[in-house]
């Protein structure tokens, strides 16, 4: 399988300060890519060197399939946790600015920003300056400011920060539908539940180091704690537990962690067997944000 | 296109079609048009009253009276002062000037009264005085039987002539080093006065991007350099533009204004005719001075003018933009660090008043080769005849300078646009300065 984003033992150190530690990592094409990590763990730096806004010491990027040359950084939009438009340009204007620098020419660049206000219903800010709009609506902006110039990589940092659930669904309706198109998108946030229902693949970063990447199913299996949620038609009884581990129970709800060798059927004849009706039988598999915790905590006491 | 054009592009329009621009463009000469036409009401501002005088002379010099004008009507009176008092009182006439005796050639000093309760404007005094002087003089001239011809041939016009003694030196006028200092001066600032605007305007396009954080944005898209590079143009354009308009328009607008305020110049002219007799060699003088004017190399001046503003502007201009992109969100910051800028632009500023005094001066040399200064002060020496080999050394080191400035801001603003939160240090300045990326 060939990968969009290649990178391979890359490296980058400010002063004493080690930003990113011999960090290799792939993004697959098509794909919703979860860029995680703790606060200062070399996530913005990491991408400050995918983006060539920096270069790295060592260590090499490849992008569709050949090494990262300057005129591959027009494949990539970015847009960077902290907002920033031209306040005193209009709308209009400096997205086909922005366009341009990409590469786009004027005419491609002014079809392109218009088929995407149209898309978001807004042609009517075309001559609006920024300093006019609300946050939500510059951030509206500045995501097609990111993605006019149909790039294939799409490097998003915290793109729901300061959205309404309205928008947020319209952006999130909107990276779905550019990975449909082939596009992957790099995406960094700190909201765990986002990272589940978005991401495909995922990287944690703890202290520039790649501590755990894969695909987002698979992560979960493997964090798997042999945790199972059971609801019953009666509030159940401790005594009937039987050897198995309540980890906790409210009212009729409980849950239990199976130790090696018990088995599913095992437990759930047991309970049928003292006359519990099973309602419901399900595998709780662990949060991102426990993931995240667990995983962190670990890399850091290394 | 490429991506340098487009920022240059940006940064022109974005600032040429801004309203501020527009507006600072077009009223600035109509600005100083207002000024120049409310200097002119003020100073040409006559009440349509006409003052009566009254003279009683008891000089006895066989005084004539002076000529009567729009403002001054004079009659002569020998009545006794009382009753001219009482006339006074009657609003009948407005002063009374008491000429008393004149004893004679051996007066120095002679006084005559003005009666009068409103107050003695400095206009009435000058007139008065100036009548009685050269009446008096007239007087006392044919007393000693002089002769207005001998007198006038007793004055001699005195001019010194500076002349070459070697071949090669152009011969000068006595106006030549007068007209180059005005001229030199005046170049000078207008140098000084771009280079700090434009090169300000550099600086505060560099910090505003760095603060709304777009910058990051755009140098994924180009490198840094050329984002410096383009400002840095663009700006200089809009410079550019804006003195040109006013080249034009100046002129323009004052040529209509003078139309519509239906001042004649025939007017001007008529006032310029009125000088009196012994100041008429000042006319003859302004044509010395206009000749003069045209006798200058005019292309070698401003070949040079706008060498040196281009050279200058990208000195200060990549220096403000390498401070723009160092200092942090704190505008305050920013002006601990603009010294570095306007210190040795402010000292340029007074060498240049030294040097054109003494344009042979060893200061002169030296700061008509020093990169830092020479665009303030050759643009101020040019018009002093300057020889070429010095002229081509200044260029030179100017420009090598310039791009040893540009490169160096590069690398200043390549690391420090993406600095947040924190003002750079001098030391961590200095050490990006000499670091690759």
């Amino acid at each position: 399988m060939s990968y969009l984003l290649e990178l391979d033992s890359v490296h980058k150190q400010y002063k004493s300060v080690i930003a990113v530690n011999q960090l290799s990592l792939n993004v697959p094409p098509s794909c919703i890519f979860g860029l995680l990590g703790p606060n200062g763990a070399g996530k913005t730096s990491l991408i400050r060197i995918i983006t060539g806004i920096t270069r790295p010491d060592s260590g090499s990027i490849r992008f569709m399939g050949k090494p990262m040359n300057s005129d591959m950084y027009s494949l990539i939009g970015y847009m960077p946790e902290e907002r920033g438009l031209y306040k005193k340009m209009t709308v209009g204007e400096q997205l086909i600015y922005l366009c341009r620098l990409k590469g786009y020419s004027k005419e491609q660049a002014e079809a392109s920003v218009r088929h995407w206000l149209e898309k978001f219903e807004i042609v009517s800010w075309w001559s609006k300056k920024i300093e006019e709009l609300s946050k939500g609506m510059s951030q509206k902006v500045q995501f097609i400011a990111t993605v006019a110039h149909k790039p294939r990589l799409i490097i998003l940092d915290e793109p729901f920060s300061g959205l309404d659930p309205i928008n947020t669904n319209l952006i999130k309706d909107e990276i779905l539908q550019l990975k449909n198109e082939g596009a992957s998108i790099l995406f960094s946030t700190h909201r765990m539940e986002q990272v589940e229902e978005l991401c495909e693949e995922i990287v944690l970063v703890n202290k520039g180091t790649n501590v755990l990447h894969g695909p987002v199913t698979q992560i979960r299996q493997q964090y798997r704690e042999n945790l199972y949620e059971i609801s019953l038609d009666r509030p159940a009884n401790h005594d009937d537990a039987l050897g198995f581990e309540i980890v906790s129970s409210d009212s009729n709800l409980i849950r239990v962690r199976l130790q090696n060798g018990q088995s599913t059927n095992e437990l759930i004849s047991n309970l049928i067997h003292k006359g519990y009706h099973l309602q419901g039988f399900k595998e709780v598999l662990p949060t991102f944000n426990d993931i995240f915790i667990k995983t962190v905590n670990e890399s850091s006491h290394e | 296109m490429n991506k340098l054009g487009i920022i240059i592009s940006k940064e022109y329009l974005t600032r040429v079609r801004n309203k501020k621009f527009i507006l600072t463009t077009l009223l600035t000469p109509l600005g100083f048009l207002v000024f120049f036409f409310v200097i002119f009401l003020l100073m040409s501002n006559e009440s349509d009253k006409v003052y009566r005088v009254v003279i009683s002379d008891q000089s006895h010099t066989e005084i004539k009276m002076p000529d009567n004008s729009s403002k001054f009507s004079f009659l002569k009176s020998d009545d006794a002062l009382d009753s001219l008092k009482a006339k006074c009182r009657r609003g009948e006439v407005d002063a009374i000037l008491v000429l008393p005796n004149f004893a004679g050639v051996e007066v120095r000093n002679y006084t005559a009264y003005y009666y009068s309760d409103k107050t003695l404007d400095i206009e009435m005094e000058s007139k008065l005085s100036n009548y009685l002087e050269s009446s008096l003089r007239n007087y006392k001239m044919k007393l000693l039987s002089i002769d207005k011809d001998q007198l006038d041939k007793v004055d001699t016009r005195i001019s010194i002539d500076p002349e070459p003694i070697s071949d090669t030196t152009a011969d000068r006028s006595e106006y030549t080093s007068k007209i180059a200092t005005m001229l030199g001066g005046v170049m000078g600032y207008v140098i000084f006065f771009i280079i700090f605007l434009y090169g300000a305007s550099v600086m505060r396009s560099v910090t505003d991007e760095k603060i709304n954080r777009i910058v990051e944005v755009v140098i994924s898209s180009v490198s840094p350099t050329e984002l410096m590079l383009g400002k840095i143009i663009g700006v200089g354009l809009v410079g550019l533009t804006q003195l040109l308009i006013w080249f034009v328009l100046i002129p323009v607008v004052y040529f209509i204004g003078i139309k519509m305020s239906g001042i004649d110049l025939n007017d001007l002219q008529k006032l310029a005719t009125q000088i009196p007799q012994d100041q008429m060699n000042k006319a003859e003088e302004i044509q010395f001075v206009m000749r003069e004017i045209m006798h200058l190399n005019w292309y070698k001046i401003l070949a040079v003018f706008i060498l040196y503003f281009l050279g200058g502007y990208f000195i200060y201009a990549a220096m403000f933009a390498g401070i723009g992109a160092a200092v942090g969100d704190d505008l305050n910051e920013s002006q601990s660090l603009t010294m570095f800028v306007s210190v040795p632009i402010l000292l340029g500023m007074y060498a240049m008043f030294s040097c054109i005094r003494e344009p042979d001066s060893g200061l002169a040399m030296f700061s008509s080769l020093f990169p830092l200064w020479s665009p303030i002060i050759m643009p101020a020496l040019i018009p002093f005849d300057m020889p070429w080999w010095r002229l081509g050394l200044s260029l030179v080191l100017l420009f090598v300078f310039a791009y040893f400035i540009i490169f160096i801001a590069g690398r200043i603003f390549r690391t420090g646009i993406l600095m947040y939160g924190k003002k750079a240090t001098a030391r961590e300045i200095l050490r990006w300065m000499f670091t690759k990326s």
